[in-house]
């Protein structure tokens, strides 16, 4: 569908004089009114169109308070309780933006794991996920020297503990450290270089998600059924019906967002990052915004050596392996099928990861002792175990269910048995034959 | 001669090759400011040696000054601590050796290694935990010496790394006693 040529007709002088010098509008019309998308698309496909928002606000926010903020570290806490308190709407501004964090990842969770449900990775759509892989990262990064702005003490012991994972590379690791830090511990320079980057990357950012929407108009959208979009009637126009569930999806979304960022603004952070920097002493309890913590709970339950390994390198280098996962996804799985609609048992292992997922996160805010330990270690065998048996294997020996024709017949299929509509209802327009 | 060798390098082939390198260092010479701005800049490394007063600690005191951005444990250890740390078997250690900056690297993680000949009582130690940073808690911990409490490392009373996930013994930098109560560290 995406190679369909453009329907598009300038229909004023002006259209028509940008028509033939520049194709703006043209490319705008192709892209997001004209653009087919399959008529089954369900909520789980708005988060794309919430991200992009959530991106747009991010980078809003952070350039006003850009403005109000001191990059320096006898500067930067005291800078930060004067956007809370003297400047005018800063408490907002700083909410937003803490909380926006927060929520851009809780969308982009709930992305990755609607890519992994429905199969979105499989050809031709591998470099599309692969996009989004490192958009995922680059998130991450960002958010990381982000949260050291404020220079608190999880600022200042959060950066530490992440710097020094480079510490574990033989050899090189104590130079590679100093070379990120500017110094032999978090100091100064490594709050300025930080905000510079932190300014930097989501920019870079919003580059990878025009490749990202570029890969994804080429090659179309995915959909529950995981079936190709085959002819006219298995797809409805991007607006009005993608763009309104989509604005409504926003709008239940920003409703959530709303409610932290008003009555639950620090729900999410950490009380001790309100404590200003202490290079001399360590919280008792360290741990890393929410959304790394199944990542910090793989990286603590490596504590034997395995040969040449020490537990510390064998830590690290399961964290980023847990990461690397994401980006062999669409070579590790062997099914021919790509939804889990259609996979019993894939759908069931599915479930479990995402349960697991959960489950480490919370295992990363817990301390790192007794049963804790154990449990952190068989939660961190079974992530592997999804991605290196469960994914490869499923694909050879699941039997998967009969999948329809086209996506035209899944839709009126599944409506024959659900309620009758009165003739020329407007609700569930994908269901029209 | 392979065959896909259709003629002889020429004059063309030679300046094709010589631009390339050209360029290939010229890029990297123009890369390595980027990358070298990076390092610790000559006012973190000028930073690098303090002196201490210790006349104040009596056996079982310590002090903790800040040397390089990070805090360096000085501790007149108890009669009790130095036991304990000499009964220890170099067996049991999970890293053998003394990580003193003083000794030469393979020396063994031996209770008088981890300090300086004739005052052994004194422990000078970088207090950073050697997994992931943090400061370890004094006087904490199942061997009476240092337990940080991030991820669970215990070391002993001469900061060896005894339990958790830490790979190394705590290091001791760099450091004399100019007189009998001061201490230069660097």
């Amino acid at each position: 569908m995406s190679e369909g040529h453009s329907t598009y007709t300038p229909k004023t002088g002006i259209e028509r004089w940008f028509d033939a010098r520049m194709p703006l509008p043209r490319l705008v019309y192709d892209s997001f009114i004209a653009y087919p998308v399959p008529r089954n698309l369900n909520y789980a496909w708005t988060f794309g169109g919430i991200l992009s928002i959530m991106l747009v606000a991010q980078i809003l926010t952070g350039i006003v308070l850009a403005m109000h903020y001191t990059a320096d570290s006898t500067l930067a806490f005291n800078s930060v309780e004067k956007i809370m308190r003297d400047v005018n709407s800063g408490w907002l501004l700083r909410y937003l933006h803490s909380n926006g964090a927060s929520f851009f990842f809780v969308a982009v969770y709930i992305h990755i794991f609607r890519g992994l449900y429905y199969g979105s990775y499989k050809a031709p759509r591998e470099l599309l996920w692969i996009l989004g892989c490192i958009i995922y990262l680059l998130m991450m990064a960002t958010g990381f020297m982000g949260y050291v702005l404020p220079w608190g003490q999880m600022s200042f012991w959060g950066a530490t503990v992440i710097t020094s994972f480079f510490t574990a590379i033989p050899l090189v690791g104590d130079w590679i450290q100093q070379l990120l830090l500017g110094g032999f511990a978090v100091d100064n320079p490594t709050l300025n270089r930080f905000f510079a980057l932190h300014y930097l990357l989501p920019f870079m950012i919003a580059g990878v998600v025009v490749l990202h929407v570029w890969a994804l108009h080429v090659v179309g959208q995915s959909n529950p059924t995981g079936i190709e979009v085959k002819s006219k009637t298995d797809t409805v126009a991007f607006t009005p019906y993608a763009t309104i569930k989509d604005a409504f999806g926003m709008i239940v979304f920003l409703f959530f967002f709303a409610y932290f960022v008003f009555y639950l603004p620090n729900y999410l952070g950490h009380p001790d990052n309100y404590v200003v920097a202490n290079p001399l002493k360590t919280p008792p309890h360290i741990v890393p915004e929410w959304y790394f913590l199944p990542f910090y709970a793989i990286l603590r339950a490596i504590t034997f050596n395995v040969g040449p390994i020490d537990a510390k390198l064998g830590g690290v280098l399961c964290m980023f392996g847990a990461i690397a996962m994401l980006f062999l996804v669409p070579w590790l799985d062997t099914s021919k099928v790509r939804s889990a609609v259609y996979r019993p048992w894939y759908k069931l292992f599915f479930w479990l990861f995402a349960a697991n997922a959960i489950f480490l996160g919370w295992l990363g805010s817990q301390p790192a002792e007794g049963s804790y330990v154990f449990m952190a270690q068989m939660a961190t065998l079974f992530y592997f175990v999804f991605f290196l048996v469960a994914l490869p294997v499923l694909g050879l020996i699941e039997k998967p269910r009969r999948l329809p024709n086209s996506i035209t017949e899944a839709v009126l299929e599944k409506n024959k048995g659900g309620g009758h509509h009165p003739a020329g209802a407007t609700a569930a327009p994908e269901t029209k034959g | 001669m392979s065959a896909t060798d259709i003629h002889d390098p020429n004059r063309r082939d030679f300046l094709y090759v010589a631009t390339g390198m050209a360029a290939v260092v010229g890029a990297g010479a123009v890369a390595w400011p980027f990358i070298d701005q990076m390092r610790p800049d000559a006012s973190t490394l000028a930073l690098a040696s303090v002196e201490v007063d210790v006349a104040s600690l009596t056996p079982g005191m310590s002090l903790v000054v800040k040397w390089r951005g990070k805090p360096v444990v000085v501790r007149n250890r108890t009669e009790q601590e130095m036991k304990d740390g000499e009964a220890v078997n170099l067996a049991d250690l999970k890293d053998p050796i003394a990580r003193n900056a003083n000794l030469p690297s393979d020396a063994p993680a031996t209770d008088a290694n981890r300090t300086t000949p004739g005052k052994e009582a004194w422990m000078v130690m970088v207090q950073v935990c050697t997994h992931l940073g943090c400061i370890p808690l004094g006087q904490e911990g199942e061997f009476g010496g240092w337990f940080c409490p991030c991820h669970g490392s215990v070391y002993d009373t001469a900061g060896r790394i005894r339990k958790g996930p830490a790979p190394e013994n705590m290091a001791v930098p760099v450091f004399q006693f100019i007189s009998d109560t001061k201490i230069r560290i660097g």
